[in-house]
């Protein structure tokens, strides 16, 4: 080409300045993501208020078994003894028989703690994150059985497959501090 | 007596009174008299931050040993054992998450949206390959990253891709990052993630469209080397730009090329660049006259490239959750379809109006439209630029790596004999 005469040099201060440029804008990319970073980690989580129990946490997690799971809220539950969360419509017997229950898994325990309460707990090792017994609560009850990402099991993907797959927008980033949204005594997240 | 209450308020609901918004708190909690007590919510905390922080020390020690493999070691088998760890760490054990490729849209988002911060491992992820890159070229590619590994590992029957078609075909990746940017940007989606084709092996499952894209860019691999980290990893144009500029570059031979031609065959990935002819007068009076017709036409490219862009830009919105919640409403309340969906029964029970929904999703198209011009003006610019470079002659007397292409593999350093002479010096010598 033309820069016969030195053509080593022109390029060689070309291709030094532009190195110096690409490292200079890394170390403003680390600054800039050191600057911006004291607003801490997320997670995400399930906002139960928004929440429509759709049941695709059940079907769109990346985990095989999703780390969405039932909780239970027990400071808002009514302790019924007709828990329509826990049976299904017009059981046959208000008792434990599986052909009453809703919970397709059986994930739902029900102990008696004193006549007319029976108190519900979500057996997590069962609970599949399905949402039939939220959204029977939520209906007919009080909803304090609601839908929650547990953390002890979420990978906290990049792009959460759930989130990009939930109708409602009821998955958001949450700060990695406060990872939980329970509802509050009033119902409310 | 509890019993009673269902009933009546299940008759209530029969009789079509809505009672979801009087839904909360229909039944007090009792007051329970044997002393029973509340129990409380479990809530399991997120895994703490010390497993991220053992992934970015993981990241930058198999740096480190790309690295020393590549040029202290010299050794292919070294640097195939390293990736077959990453393809273990990174891909199975970590699941494939976070990845250097995918924090690109952690970086974007963090840059437009002003709640969300980066998490410090995705920034590591993102920084340190481009600064290695910086300074030795394209290790990260080699023996790090885990889709590189996946791809490199099936590379069975290599063939030979023609420089311009090459050329041609990454102009995809060009555009796939543009788009990812625009997607990440505008909050819709990471597409990166939601199309890593590679995923569903690291999870052993999945999305079956991804699995099967997958097992598609693994069959072309036999035969084709990396497609994906050639023609499609958004993460590879910005690793390209960084790897022309380093300091040291992978060589053929450890220490000089007596021109004897046997590794012209041996890249798989075309990185190695014959030595040139003398070019004569005419041709360079051509190319100079070329080169100034390409940067005339760069302006017009841009600006077509950038229109063009825009008219995509319409369909890229719809991606967006509310840009596409905005539309079914819009037709439902049209009357332009009578069925209703998960997400248009969820908006209705927020109570919020169509009209501050469509305020939103307006927004939000403006967002694409002028993500659309500047994504479609950047290819153009690309393009223009892919041109006026054809125009440009490098002269080589030897063989030698081209450093945007190279990834560091260590495969063309077995048909080099003077490897093998160094090497049989090196054992003569201990």
């Amino acid at each position: 080409m033309a820069e016969k005469n030195e053509p080593v040099n022109r390029r060689k201060f070309l291709r030094e300045g532009l190195w110096a440029g690409g490292l200079a804008g890394l170390g403003a990319v680390g600054g800039f993501v050191g600057v911006r970073s004291t607003r801490g980690d997320t997670v995400w989580q399930i906002d139960p208020n928004v929440c429509t129990s759709c049941g695709n946490c059940a079907k769109y997690c990346v985990l095989e078994e999703s780390a969405v799971k039932c909780v239970q809220l027990y400071s808002i539950c009514g302790y019924c003894d007709l828990c329509f969360g826990y049976l299904v419509p017009e059981p046959k017997q208000l008792d434990t028989g599986a052909e009453n229950e809703l919970c397709p898994t059986g994930a739902i325990e029900r102990t008696f703690v004193e006549d007319p309460y029976y108190e519900y707990n979500i057996i997590e090792e069962l609970c599949i994150g399905c949402a039939k017994c939220v959204k029977a609560c939520a209906v007919f009850g009080n909803g304090s059985l609601f839908l929650q990402v547990r953390h002890d099991r979420c990978l906290n993907c990049n792009e959460c497959s759930i989130a990009a797959a939930c109708p409602s927008g009821a998955f958001k980033r949450v700060p990695a501090k406060t990872p939980y949204l329970l509802k509050g005594a009033d119902g409310k997240a | 007596m509890r019993r009673f209450y269902m009933i009546a308020v299940l008759g209530l609901w029969v009789a079509g009174l809505s009672i979801e918004a009087a839904a909360i708190e229909q039944f007090p909690p009792p007051d329970f008299e044997s002393g029973y007590e509340f129990p409380d919510t479990t809530t399991p905390p997120p895994h703490s931050a010390a497993r991220e922080y053992v992934d970015a020390a993981m990241l930058a020690i198999a740096l480190a040993a790309a690295t020393w493999l590549t040029y202290t070691r010299r050794s292919r088998r070294g640097i195939f054992a390293l990736m077959i760890f990453a393809a273990l760490y990174f891909g199975f054990w970590r699941k494939g998450c976070i990845c250097a490729i995918g924090a690109i849209q952690n970086l974007t988002l963090t840059v437009f949206d002003s709640s969300y911060a980066i998490p410090i491992t995705a920034a590591v992820f993102f920084l340190l390959p481009l600064a290695f890159a910086l300074f030795v070229g394209r290790t990260f590619c080699a023996g790090v990253c885990p889709l590189g590994a996946m791809q490199d590992m099936v590379l069975l029957r290599p063939v030979r891709v023609p420089r311009w078609l090459e050329g041609v075909l990454r102009l995809f990746a060009w555009g796939y990052l543009a788009a990812a940017v625009v997607f990440a940007a505008t909050g819709s989606a990471f597409v990166i993630c939601r199309y890593d084709p590679f995923i569903g092996f690291f999870r052993l499952g999945g999305n079956l469209n991804i699995i099967v894209i997958g097992l598609c860019f693994l069959l072309v691999g036999i035969f084709v080397g990396r497609p994906y980290c050639r023609f499609v990893c958004p993460l590879s144009i910005l690793l390209r730009q960084f790897s022309r500029l380093s300091k040291r570059r992978v060589t053929i031979t450890p220490d000089r090329c007596i021109s004897c031609r046997l590794c012209e065959d041996a890249c798989p990935f075309g990185a190695i660049l014959a030595p040139t002819a003398q070019s004569d007068e005419g041709d360079y009076i051509k190319n100079k006259k070329l080169l100034g017709f390409f940067l005339l036409l760069l302006p017009l490219l841009i600006a077509v490239s950038g229109w063009a862009g825009y008219g995509l830009s319409g369909r890229a919105a719809r991606v967006h959750d509310t840009v596409r919640l905005a539309d079914r409403i819009y037709m439902e309340n049209a009357g332009l379809v009578t069925e209703t969906t998960d997400a248009s029964d969820a908006f209705r029970g927020t109570g919020r109006t169509a009209d501050a929904l469509f305020a939103e999703a307006a927004q939000i198209r403006g967002q694409f439209s002028l993500g659309g011009w500047l994504a479609g003006g950047f290819m153009g610019l690309v393009v223009g630029l892919k041109l006026a470079a054809t125009t440009l002659r490098q002269r080589r007397a030897e063989y030698e790596v081209d450093k945007a292409s190279c990834v560091a593999c260590g495969r063309c350093y077995e048909f080099c004999p003077r490897q093998h002479a160094v090497l049989k010096l090196k054992r003569e010598g201990q």
